[in-house]
């Protein structure tokens, strides 16, 4: 599904060259649940933006569904972030004036569906997050957890196969932040694959597998068994 | 996805009412600043007749004091006629195929029952003014020839003049009271008003109402009505006649003369016989200048006459330039609009939009708010022409905004946000999205 070998991705400012990816090697197979975590600054917001096809890396070569996307131009990068990707933030990011029904319309409008079928996208996905019955509230007469569950909705209205969570439940209480990962989890068992930035160990653990970033290098840690096991101690740490 | 964008516009302008009312603002005022000068403009400089300029033509004859500074060029001469090389004129044989000799009065209507008596201005013409400047008739037509020669009490009245006496009806064959005389209609002519009123271009005149009444001009000469328009005279009165008699001899000009030549040939020996007739003139002692006539197609006469002067020009271009000021301080309001749009266009782009789709969505929105300035400045350019007409005489139709003018006040508008949008937009739409949502 996804496959990177020998990812950097450098930011050049005047003063100073940061290197927030270091020949990173990563493979994600189709279905798979992973779990990104790392100290801040380490790269994993970095890591998933070019998984995303947000950013372009520095060097390497990013194979996403057997084929080679670093060289794209925007057009056809956008399509397929379009059609493949969908992307949860920390922060949510709905946009603050458009109702429910219209965020999660967003990535329809420009897939080019027809009215009738986004609007049975848009209701449908609102039925699955629990949240159906309110297509015209304004994103700020929701909680936390109901804007994520929208977001989520948003990232899964065009069926991506590919589902990229960028700290998801950082800015939720435990209770949300369990719903959340509850969602994830049914969503990941219909067959989309997921990676997700965490800094959260036990959400970690309820992941297929973890990955650790350290300044920019990417080492698989504690292939979790299934969920809601408890993981077993740390067994030494392995380049994938 | 047009209409999508247009939602997304709307959605966005509300979201900051102010900084949208300051740009809506700064392009009205821009627009209004340049579509009131330009209207101006463009109504001077218009062709008031066009498919009849180019073989209508006014007729100069250089009769004045032999005293004054040589005549150079046409704008020299003055834009009347006497009356007597007027009457010559008419009454002669010439190679014209239509002329016209004429000058404008007024007189006062007297309507049947209780209603007061008003002033209505006049046109003392001959019949064919109406098929030399193409006027329109809803009602009757023209008085006929024998009129003109049997001074006859007829006359053609406008649509404003039929409506407030006859509510709008045929009112062909009716007579009305004009000071203490009556006159039967033959025709009512329709609204008509060329723009400049070429026929008749004395200053403070040159952008008047059409008159609402037309009488023979015999008839006229007759009532001794005189002349509502400047009248120059150079020498004065012989007092050996009565004065009116003294007047129509003299060497005053009080009465425009038009002449319809169809072909150059024709100017040329129109031209030819106006010469022949200043050289007869010179024989009996008058015209003792040198020989100078002129013929002038319409837009010539506006140019003679200098319609359209220089200072209108340059209030044309230090609008222009205002609106360019107006342009580049919306750049800056844009920029800081858009800087606050980069989170919803970071999530758009996570969301699949490639950066065209991005750019064309907010050059949807700016262009919507320079529909909005275009609406603002059309609003803006009425009050300012409202304002020149009511500080100067004679500019009546200015506040006169045709289609064109209307769609080209929303054009430029449009034109003008999509100038002033155009880098704030590529800005936006090439800002990297994965750093604003880390940011967020
Ligand atoms: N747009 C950017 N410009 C410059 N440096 C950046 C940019 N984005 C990230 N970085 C740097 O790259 C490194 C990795 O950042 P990031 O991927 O956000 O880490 P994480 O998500 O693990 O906290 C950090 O040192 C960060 O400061
Ligand atoms: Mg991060």
């Amino acid at each position: 599904m996804l496959k990177m070998s020998n990812i950097s991705k450098i930011y050049r400012t005047e003063l100073v060259e940061t290197h927030a990816l270091r020949e990173l090697d990563l493979h994600v197979e189709e279905g798979e649940f992973v779990a990104v975590t790392g100290p801040s600054g380490s790269g994993k917001t970095t890591f998933l933006n070019i998984a995303g096809l947000l950013e372009s890396s520095t060097s390497g070569l990013y194979e996403l569904d057997g084929v080679d996307v670093s060289q794209l131009n925007d057009r056809k990068r956008s399509r397929i972030r379009n059609e493949k990707v969908g992307f949860i933030f920390q922060s949510f990011n709905l946009i603050p004036d458009l109702n429910l029904a219209d965020n999660v319309d967003v990535p329809l409008r420009y897939r080019g569906w027809s009215g009738a079928e986004r609007r049975k996208a848009v209701g449908d996905m609102l039925d699955l997050v629990g949240l159906g019955s309110r297509q015209n509230y304004l994103p700020s007469q929701l909680s936390g957890g109901q804007q994520q569950r929208v977001a989520i909705a948003r990232a899964l209205a065009g069926k991506p196969r590919f589902l990229l969570a960028d700290e998801p439940t950082g800015n939720l209480d435990s209770e949300m932040a369990g719903a959340v990962m509850k969602l994830l989890e049914d969503i990941n068992a219909e067959g989309t694959t997921i990676v997700m930035v965490t800094h959260d160990p036990d959400l970690a653990n309820r992941a297929d597998r973890n990955i650790h970033i350290l300044d920019g290098r990417a080492s698989d840690v504690i292939p979790a068994i299934s969920p809601n096991v408890t993981p077993l101690p740390e067994r030494g740490v392995a380049r994938v | 996805m047009f209409s999508y964008y247009i939602r997304l516009a709307l959605t966005s302008i509300r979201r900051t009412p102010v900084l949208s009312a300051l740009m809506v603002l700064a392009l009205g005022l821009g627009i209004g600043a340049f579509m009131t000068t330009f209207t101006v403009y463009y109504l001077m400089s218009g062709d008031p007749i066009p498919h009849k300029s180019d073989v209508l033509y006014a007729v100069q004859l250089d009769n004045w004091d032999p005293n004054d500074d040589p005549t150079e060029s046409a704008s020299d001469v003055q834009p009347q006629l006497t009356y007597q090389d007027g009457q010559h004129l008419m009454n002669a044989d010439t190679p014209a195929i239509r002329q016209v000799h004429m000058y404008g009065s007024d007189m006062v209507v007297v309507p049947e029952g209780d209603d007061p008596p008003f002033n209505e201005n006049v046109r003392a013409t001959y019949q064919t003014f109406f098929s030399m400047f193409d006027v329109p008739f809803i009602y009757g037509s023209p008085w006929d020839k024998r009129a003109d020669d049997d001074h006859a009490s007829v006359i053609v009245i406008g649509r404003k003049l039929n409506d407030r006496l006859f509510n709008g009806e045929n009112s062909v064959g009716k007579s009305i009271q004009l000071n203490d005389g009556f006159y039967q209609i033959t025709g009512v002519i329709d609204d008509w008003q060329p723009t400049p009123r070429f026929y008749h271009v004395d200053a403070g005149r040159r952008f008047s109402d059409s008159e609402q009444i037309f009488l023979p001009f015999t008839r006229a000469i007759d009532l001794v009505l005189g002349p509502n328009g400047n009248t120059n005279c150079w020498a004065p009165l012989d007092d050996s006649l009565p004065v009116i008699e003294a007047f129509l001899k003299s060497e005053c000009v009080w009465t425009q003369f038009w002449a319809e030549l169809e072909t150059p040939e024709q100017a040329a020996a129109y031209k030819d016989y106006l010469d022949n007739y200043v050289r007869d003139q010179k024989q009996i002692g008058r015209f003792q200048r040198p020989l100078n006539t002129f013929i002038s197609n319409v837009r010539e006469w506006l140019v003679v006459n200098r319609v359209v002067t220089n200072d209108n020009r340059v209030l044309v271009r230090l609008s222009f330039l205002f609106l360019l000021v107006c342009v580049l301080n919306t750049v800056g309001l844009l920029m800081a609009k858009f800087l606050g749009k980069s989170g919803e266009v970071a999530v758009r782009r996570a969301m699949g939009a490639s950066r065209q789709a991005v750019f064309i969505q907010n050059l949807v929105e700016v262009a919507t708010i320079g529909v909005a300035g275009g609406v603002a400045g059309i609003g803006l350019a009425w009050l300012g022409l409202k304002g020149i007409e009511n500080l100067y005489r004679g500019y009546q139709h200015l506040v006169h905004l045709d289609p064109v003018m209307l769609a080209t006040a929303v054009c430029l508008a449009v034109i003008s946000a999509i100038l002033a949008g155009l880098y704030p937009v590529w800005r936006v739409s090439r800002q990297a999205p994965a750093g604003l949502l880390k940011a967020l």
